[in-house]
């Protein structure tokens, strides 16, 4: 009982380890793939290939001065970070990363890969993830800036707008599953068709694959949406007024939200952990090769797209995305009542 | 022991959030009530009804409010305002108020004095735990109970087009 107990907590440990260093490799990432993008180097000075840049930009913004402006809300001010940081880690909690497994034997009974399994995880990884938003709304109105109202109550808008296309796309793989556990989700795409293509539900629901990846570049406030942080427009958006740790936690919440989506995403419609060549015991290098991919795919877009305009973002959520959503949701709902679940 | 933890969130935090004199910390107070309130829910063994507390009023609803509350810009409650409701010089306010509370505190002692038989009435029932299924809750919802189900959405529905009616500009009037 007591070494299950450990391998639990050692997960957990292990999880929140590699979401926080997650944040660090993503800036590595971005910088290196943007720069490839732009035809230039990118960072090299800092160890071999540049690689201890990150670790440069976390000693830069932990020894940077606290600022905050007088007239701020000294109270909200210090809670938005620490919100949006929660909320980001806390999303991940019921996203399951690997088959059970007893660690080569070292256990007697196998024990999930997961920080915690719920059986209705994918709403709570949207709820908790809808939380994030208030992080970001009190940051805007706590700095008593306008740069930083503008950008949260764009910010707001854009997230209430989104989430309803991302509910629906949900909703469309959790009618295919008909379950609302991610671990069963992923399970019921174990296998393969004719012998070769892969059983995800990706092949199954691809508009819903296509609408999720846009709703949560949208959610995730990147490039081509990032409204909230229009550098032309409102200086950095909901984080002007930040500096130092407080704006690295609001950084870091981007990144590892980021990260959950990917996450949530490789459950839903990749297969997770399952894939040809590797076995199942293995499956977690699959698991972390969609996520990467899923990734890379981020921070391609946005260094490949333009941002679109405010009322481009709006009509695009609610007349072509929303609608879409919904027509799929029916669809597949009146596919499962035809040919049966 | 977990239940005292929430149950106490839930009403301190209801109790403060009438308590501010800035709405935006109200906001945020009932907010934390909500979510004692889905602790509480999952303690009962409704995970799914806890997920749907957060999700619709906590994610939801509650942005709306913060955003409305933003958007007036009303920081503190100012000296007009406060004359304008003072409790002496414009008694009918707290007059209405005190009805309504009395109201309140009736409803909820009689509630209460039955609440004896309700605890009788649900252990007796074996499948209480049915509720936590989100498969039997969906059955539920769109058999015995169809007819609240849609005439509360056609109840929203309305709200939603008097709404969008009632804040639409007129374009072409000057």
């Amino acid at each position: 009982m007591i070494p299950i107990t450990i391998a639990q907590l050692a997960i957990i440990g292990f999880a929140f380890f590699m979401l926080l260093n997650s944040a660090a490799i993503m800036v590595y990432v971005e910088r290196k793939v943007c720069a490839f993008l732009q035809q230039r180097v990118g960072p090299t000075l800092t160890g071999p290939a540049g690689l201890l840049q990150p670790l440069a930009d976390i000693v830069k913004l932990i020894f940077k001065e606290e600022l905050r402006p007088k007239a701020a809300d000294a109270f909200l001010f210090t809670l938005a970070p620490c919100i949006a940081a929660v909320a980001a880690f806390a999303a991940f909690a019921t996203v399951p990363f690997g088959a059970e497994t007893t660690f080569f034997g070292l256990l007697d009974q196998p024990v999930g890969l997961h920080v915690s399994d719920v059986n209705v995880a994918v709403l709570v990884v949207f709820a908790v993830s809808s939380m994030g938003v208030y992080g970001i709304v009190l940051a805007g109105w706590a700095s008593n800036s306008k740069y930083s109202l503008l950008g949260a109550l764009r910010s707001s808008a854009q997230m209430i707008s989104y989430e309803l296309s991302y509910g629906m796309a949900l909703a469309s793989v959790i009618l295919v599953a008909g379950s609302l556990s991610l671990r069963d989700i992923v399970d019921g795409q174990a296998g393969a068709w004719f012998g070769f293509l892969p059983r995800w539900y990706v092949f199954i629901q691809p508009l819903a694959f296509l609408i999720y990846m846009i709703a949560g570049i949208a959610e995730t406030n990147r490039a081509p949406f990032d409204f909230p942080e229009a550098e032309q427009e409102l200086v950095a958006g909901y984080h002007t007024e930040y500096s130092s740790m407080r704006f690295a936690m609001f950084f870091m919440a981007e990144y590892i939200n980021m990260v959950t989506v990917s996450a949530v995403a490789t459950d839903l419609f990749l297969g997770g952990w399952h894939g040809p060549l590797i076995p199942v015991q293995f499956g977690w290098v699959w698991f972390l090769l969609k996520v990467g991919f899923l990734l890379f795919v981020y921070v391609w877009i946005r260094w490949t797209l333009p941002r679109i305009r405010y009322d481009q973002l709006m009509q695009f959520g609610w007349k072509w995305l929303l609608p879409a959503a919904v027509l799929n949701v029916i669809a597949t709902a009146a596919g499962i009542l035809y040919f049966g679940a | 022991m977990v239940f005292y933890l929430f149950a106490a969130i839930a009403v301190v935090s209801s109790a403060l959030v009438i308590g501010q004199r800035n709405p935006i910390y109200s906001v945020l107070l009932l907010i934390a009530s909500f979510g004692a309130i889905s602790g509480l829910y999952v303690q009962l063994d409704a995970p799914f009804l806890a997920v749907i507390q957060i999700i619709v009023y906590a994610g939801a609803i509650m942005v709306l409010f913060l955003y409305v509350v933003m958007l007036l810009n009303a920081p503190r409650e100012d000296a007009a305002e406060w004359d304008r409701l003072h409790p002496v010089r414009h008694p009918n306010a707290a007059r209405f108020g005190a009805v309504l509370a009395t109201l309140l505190v009736v409803q909820l002692g009689w509630a209460l004095s039955r609440t004896l038989g309700v605890r009788e009435a649900v252990g007796a029932r074996a499948d209480a735990t049915v509720v936590s299924s989100v498969r039997a809750l969906g059955r539920t919802l769109f058999t015995d109970y169809l007819f609240a189900f849609e005439a509360t959405s056609i109840l929203i529905l309305v709200a939603m087009v008097g709404a969008v009616f009632l804040a639409r500009r007129e374009v072409d009037q000057r």
